[in-house]
């Protein structure tokens, strides 16, 4: 959708747009085929029921893959996504446990996406400041940020029922979940950010060639950081609405190994994952994809783990005919 | 075993070059030793054969992992699939326990191989990101070692000499530590003395040089990603049979484990650089401060739940590798 090129697009360049769409488009069409195979072999799949659970499992990924898209196109990664939604994820109980009335609610919302978006930020810090290489820089929060969550949980599952919180992962605005909502705007709000806004050119710039970004002027340390943050703000609100949905926290469990999840949709929607190239949209498609290839396996009988083998082979075939239409 | 080897040696290098290079190869033996000794002053039984002896038998696991991750680092690639690949040989090893340790052995040690081979393949061949690569893998051996065992542990069996592997001794030494010091060693050699450990240095410090300079590029990739995934398949091996069990659960983590201990050796992330040996300070270095915290768990002054050992493992890591950043950045 988003290309650095669009002004003045030269005859090279659109050869290389045309790849990257290509492979959205490619996407689309392998999403509408497994559309079209659910509904002649799977039983009750057009069904009110069956499009609200693939929607309530999808959006999680969708908001964080989001984030990984953006961090992506730096020419970066996150791993810590998985953590950043445990620490959201098990903050939020504990206040609105404890801080009673609209307050609690409130800061139940608001406290955890911030901090979230400040461990981001401690990210884009070690990548920036430290010059440390982003897949170790967003490992040592992989590994300390779940560990985080866990300690101030004591690694208990908080149970609760509150519906004005929950509203996030369970209420409905015209018959549509809330969530959903949520996901269609981010995605809405981050494709335009991404194709008609300078930030969203330099995130590009930086991607593309970021010594040269450097010499142009772009403030590429700041856009780095920035990128890190917003993928922590989105993970503290996707940790908030999973809580919400599963009306309970697991500090253990929440957004476990959701980084493999984001990280196959970026690279199934057509994001180039040495950066430079952002498919916000394609991204979104992405997600959908594997939610639904894993929808299709287990609701005609297949064993979850082979999920993860079919997973497994997907992202690699996406990467490799990235790599093809590229070169192409 | 603690020479370090890099392609460039510093030409008329400043003294405090020299400095900061030494810090870097014997400041993790530095911290080995002082903890050992902090370990020895405060718990009585610290320096007792039962405490060294299941330290080591419990870290050669990690201890061959890394070697593998160590190699794989100094080409400049990764390998995350580690920790998957050595659950599913624990399971293929249990299920082939029935037969003899040697049949289990062999079995388990090729499934490694044998992905490990595929990663290679791919990163090489196909010219696709080895952290994506062995991402991909990671979540195919989690799914084939759970197909396998059918979602729990398996049981080994009690009836061969399997469970020797893992849990017996050997000149009164764990038979496991044995494997992995004899690997180590082997590692520290081939690195140093032979031409696939002259080109995976060479690939890591300018893989386009290497390949203008005519080296076997692709080969070694292939090789070092062959022999990472053989040594997981190996722990994965060890694991079964110290544990008596094949676990498709286990081996979460275990890459990082790897990577730090690779990292707090000295080697560089961008490869190019790295010791065999100081990776092996770097194993027992993570390993003694998880025994120290577990000691300081039993003396009940502190209590840290097993969910502060993550928060100190990630400090930890970043610790160490903003202090080689530090290092590095006065070398040049």
């Amino acid at each position: 959708m988003v290309d650095l090129s669009t002004p003045r697009p030269a005859p090279p360049r659109r050869a290389f747009d045309w790849s990257g769409h290509a492979q959205t488009y490619g996407a689309l069409a392998a999403l509408v085929l497994l559309i079209l195979f659910n509904v002649v072999f799977t039983p009750n799949f057009l069904t009110l029921q069956t499009f609200n659970v693939n929607m309530t499992q999808v959006t999680g990924i969708v908001i964080v893959a989001v984030g990984m898209t953006l961090v992506i196109a730096t020419g970066g990664i996150d791993l810590s996504v998985g953590s950043l939604m445990a620490i959201a994820g098990a903050l939020a109980p504990l206040i609105f446990l404890n801080v009673p009335g609209p307050f609690g609610i409130a800061a139940a919302i608001v406290l955890p996406i911030l901090v979230a978006g400040a461990f981001g930020l401690f990210n884009g810090m070690l990548v920036t400041r430290f010059r440390i290489q982003p897949i170790i820089a967003t490992l040592v929060l992989f590994i300390a940020g779940r560990g985080i969550a866990q300690v101030m949980t004591n690694g208990n599952l908080q149970t609760f029922s509150n519906p004005s919180f929950q509203w996030l992962g369970l209420g409905k605005l015209f018959g549509v979940p809330v969530q959903v909502l949520f996901m269609i705007g981010i995605v809405a709000l981050f494709a335009w950010v991404m194709k008609s806004t300078v930030f969203g050119r330099t995130i590009l710039a930086t991607g593309g060639n970021e010594a040269a970004a450097r010499l142009a002027g772009v403030a590429v340390d700041r856009v780095k950081l920035a990128v890190y943050g917003i993928s922590g703000l989105l993970c503290g609100l996707a940790g908030l609405i999973v809580i919400a949905i599963n009306s309970s926290a697991d500090a253990n469990l929440i957004g476990l190994g959701i980084e493999l999840d984001a990280i196959a949709a970026v690279a199934v929607g057509g994001t180039l994952l040495t950066g430079g190239r952002a498919q916000i949209v394609g991204t979104l498609i992405g997600a959908l994809i594997i939610q639904l290839v894993r929808y299709t396996l287990l609701a005609n009988g297949v064993p979850e783990p082979v999920s993860l083998v079919v997973k497994a082979g997907i992202i690699l075939l996406a990467v490799y005919m990235q790599r093809q239409g590229r070169s192409a | 075993m603690t020479a370090t080897t890099a392609l460039h040696t510093p030409t008329g290098a400043a003294r405090s070059a020299r400095w900061t290079s030494l810090l870097q190869r014997q400041g993790v033996l530095v911290a080995l030793a002082l903890l050992i000794l902090f370990g020895a002053l405060r718990y009585e039984n610290f320096l007792g054969a039962y405490n060294i002896l299941s330290v080591l038998r419990y870290n050669s696991m990690f201890g061959l992992i890394a070697v593998g991750m160590c190699f794989v680092i100094m080409t400049g690639g990764i390998d995350l699939s580690v920790g998957t690949v050595a659950a599913l040989s624990s399971v293929v090893a249990a299920l082939l326990s029935e037969y003899g340790l040697t049949q289990a052995l062999i079995g388990g040690t090729l499934v490694g191989t044998a992905i490990g081979l595929l990663n290679g393949v791919v990163i090489a061949r196909l010219k696709i990101l080895p952290f994506i690569t062995t991402l991909a893998t990671l979540l195919g051996a989690k799914g084939v070692a759970l197909l396998l065992a059918d979602n729990q542990s398996v049981s080994v069996s009690w009836e061969t000499a399997f469970t020797e592997l893992g849990q017996g001794d050997f000149l009164g030494l764990p038979i496991p530590a044995l494997i992995a010091l004899a690997v180590f060693v082997a590692g520290s050699i081939v690195l140093n003395f032979t031409a696939f450990g002259r080109t995976t240095l060479a690939i890591g410090g300018n893989e386009e040089a290497a390949r203008l300079m005519g080296l076997p590029v692709d080969r070694t990739k292939i090789l070092v990603y062959t022999l990472s995934g053989t040594l997981a398949g190996l722990a994965g091996v060890i694991l079964a049979s110290q544990f008596a069990a094949g676990q498709p659960l286990e081996g979460n983590g275990w890459e990082l484990f790897a990577i730090a201990a690779v990292v707090v050796g000295g080697t560089l992330l961008t490869g190019g650089v790295g010791s065999v040996g100081a990776t092996l300070s770097g194993v027992l270095l993570l390993g003694l401060i998880f025994n120290i915290l577990n000691f300081e768990n039993g003396r009940g002054s502190i209590s840290l739940s097993a969910y502060w050992q993550s928060v100190i493992r990630g400090v930890f890591l970043l610790g160490v590798v903003i202090l080689q950043n530090r290092l590095m950045q006065r070398r040049s």
